[in-house]
């Protein structure tokens, strides 16, 4: 319970920021726990329990789609919609697969190595298009994933349409003879393997996220999300900070791709379409663009909702998109909002 | 090169119209609308269930594409759009209602018309000839002819109609026309129909031609987009402007580079990065007037 001298600069900051309170409270440590018990002990369970391992592959999706909705929604933190995360995927995907099969690297390294790569993309990239503004930004992102698509197809390291396939699965790792991770060949079940490893990385990756948002960077964020020029006139370096942003949001895409392809053991062009690219925004502004946690909730939403929706058979589109619309007209601000005390004060 | 020329206007005719719908309904209403190509597939599958189906002749199926999608572009904005952007906290909430549209029309689509690739006859025949320097089949021409024609119909309509004048003002201030008496719900809403009866009537025309399937629509969308970009977004002749560009820019393309492969589109793409990081705001974006 608030003091009565506390209460007025938590309402200060709700005014200011979608995000109210950036200390740890005992409540949200808490939830957190619960959060990471859930799945991390109860989903596996659960799983074991009934037996219904496809379930393994939903929710791993559901991770690392979060993973690159997170990238998304970081770059609308700085006030830009970004309807591009698919192209990163993608090519987080191919130098990943690249790496692995021409050059014989360990999928350990690749990871971050893909990670890293796209962030070196989305600066060269960012710096012209981060110019560009609202629906500008939008449409540009999204014709990016077309580029990176013909790309693919385009360029001979890719193996054109014939994609790269048969890609070793990740090897084992170990420190000075203690083995860390296991060979993923060698395991009896490597979806749950998988399953664990994609949950840690979304844990990571919301985790960096949420110290970003409460960082001093997270404010200079929301300077430019509300108004540019004024944010530069009293000294905010804005265009470093936008390619910052945009760079590591697509770190973020990167890594979902490369995961996925470690999963898939493929790659294709069109692994990745424009399609995927809106669904990552989809993701984001289901679950609410003022939460960190938004894009979590919105990819599981959407993606297992999805995925459930499958026993509907040819209604499946119609039953989905329908209840899209219908969601948006009840809660236009995200499902998220449901959860905001104050309602409808923002 | 004069088959390459003509190609490209064809093209760019086509273009132009979709393209024109699309700013349209962003300069009125400020709304990105993702289902732009899915409102194209739908009209040209109205045109071939009346034409192909029911037998009769293709005018009929050009109005009855255009009556419906017009009544479902009034309709979405009515009670879809309108409540969206009124209780919406952001404007750009309206990007996950038009794509959840898109998805709604594909699963439509889908359920009504199948996923089949369909068509309707020739309605012209004949190839029109000129010393085998420029071939171009009669029907095309024709649909090139009407393309035209409707661009022009469309731009005189919005500079001397009533409704014209007021969604301009609309467009170029929102609040401004309010205060003038302009009554901004009712021309919002004749705005978007507006915009989604020319899509249909471009899938009405290319049903003809090159038929239409399901898969059509988001490929659509993401061109159309393009010619946007290219021209600036809410302007008309930027819209325009930039459907032909587009169009030609394919024609070339698709005669000169075919020799490198399958690379038009990245090279247009890539020359479309290089141009918007000279000017962002597209070739004439500015407010309409």
């Amino acid at each position: 319970m608030p003091s009565t001298n506390q209460t007025p600069l938590v309402e200060a900051g709700a005014a200011s920021a979608p995000i109210r309170e950036s200390a740890v409270s005992p409540r949200r440590l808490l939830g957190v726990l619960a959060f990471l018990i859930v799945v991390f002990v109860v989903v596996p369970v659960f799983i074991a329990a009934t037996g219904r391992w496809d379930f393994y592959y939903t929710l791993t999706s559901v991770a690392l789609l979060s993973i690159g909705a997170a990238g998304v929604w970081l770059t609308f933190y700085i006030g830009r919609i970004n309807i591009g995360q698919g192209a990163y995927a993608l090519i987080g995907g191919y130098v990943s697969a690249i790496l692995i099969t021409k050059a014989g690297l360990s999928f350990w390294l690749t990871l971050p190595l893909a990670g890293v790569f796209c962030a070196f993309v989305a600066v060269v990239i960012g710096l012209p298009i981060l110019r560009l503004r609202g629906v500008y930004f939008a449409m540009v992102t999204l014709v990016l994933t077309e580029v990176a698509r013909l790309t693919a197809l385009a360029l001979p390291v890719t193996n054109g349409a014939k994609g790269i396939t048969s890609i070793p699965m990740p090897g084992a790792v170990s420190i000075f003879g203690i083995p860390l991770i296991p060979d993923f060949s060698t395991l009896a079940n490597s979806k749950l393997a998988f399953y664990l490893l994609a949950a840690t990385l979304m844990v990571l990756t919301y985790l960096v996220l949420w110290r970003i948002v409460h960082s001093r960077l997270g404010h200079l964020c929301r300077s430019l999300q509300q108004n540019e020029e004024l944010a530069a006139s009293i000294g905010v370096n804005i265009a470093w900070l936008r390619v910052l942003t945009y760079a590591i949001s697509s770190f973020f895409g990167g890594i979902a791709g490369a995961m996925f392809v470690a999963i898939a053991q493929s790659i294709y062009p069109s692994s990745f379409v424009v399609q995927d690219s809106v669904n990552f925004m989809l993701y984001c502004f289901l679950g609410g663009l003022g939460y960190v946690f938004g894009p979590l909730l919105g990819t599981f939403l959407l993606y297992f909702g999805w995925d459930l929706l499958s026993a509907a058979r040819e209604f499946q589109l119609l039953i989905y998109s329908g209840s899209m619309i219908a969601l948006m007209l009840v809660l236009p601000n995200g499902v998220l909002s449901l959860f905001d005390r104050k309602g409808g004060s923002r | 090169m004069e088959q390459i020329i003509a190609n490209g206007l064809y093209l760019g005719a086509q273009y132009a119209l979709i393209a024109l719908g699309l700013t349209l309904i962003f300069s009125l209403m400020n709304v990105l609308n993702f289902a732009h190509g899915q409102m194209y597939v739908f009209g040209g599958f109205i045109t071939y269930s009346v034409v192909s189906q029911l037998g009769m002749p293709f005018i009929v199926g050009l109005i009855a594409s255009a009556v419906t999608l017009a009544a479902m572009g009034a309709l979405i904005e009515r009670f879809l759009f309108r409540t969206v952007i009124r209780r919406s906290a952001r404007e750009e909430s309206t990007m996950l209602l038009a794509a959840g549209i898109a998805f709604f029309l594909d699963a439509v689509i889908l359920l009504l018309f199948g996923e089949k690739q369909r068509g309707v006859p020739k309605i012209v025949n004949g190839v029109f000839n000129w010393d085998f320097r420029l071939i171009m089949p009669y029907d095309r021409i024709l649909i090139g002819v009407l393309a035209v024609a409707m661009i022009v119909c469309f731009i005189l309509f919005m500079q001397y109609s009533k409704a014209g004048r007021a969604m301009r003002a609309l467009a170029q201030d929102r609040t401004a026309a309010q205060l003038m008496g302009v009554d901004v719900d009712r021309y919002s809403m004749i705005g978007f129909a507006l915009g989604a009866m020319l899509a249909g009537l471009v899938g009405a025309l290319l049903v003809t031609i090159t038929g239409i399937n399901l898969g059509m629509g988001g490929p659509t969308s993401v061109k159309a987009f393009m010619m946007i970009m290219i021209g600036g977004a809410g302007v008309i002749s930027g819209a325009i402007a930039g459907g032909f560009i587009l169009g030609m820019m394919e024609s070339v393309g698709l005669s000169v580079l075919s020799s490198f492969g399958d690379i038009t589109y990245l090279v247009i793409f890539a020359s479309l990065m290089v141009f918007l990081a000279i000017r962002p705001q597209g070739l004439m974006g500015k407010p309409w007037g």
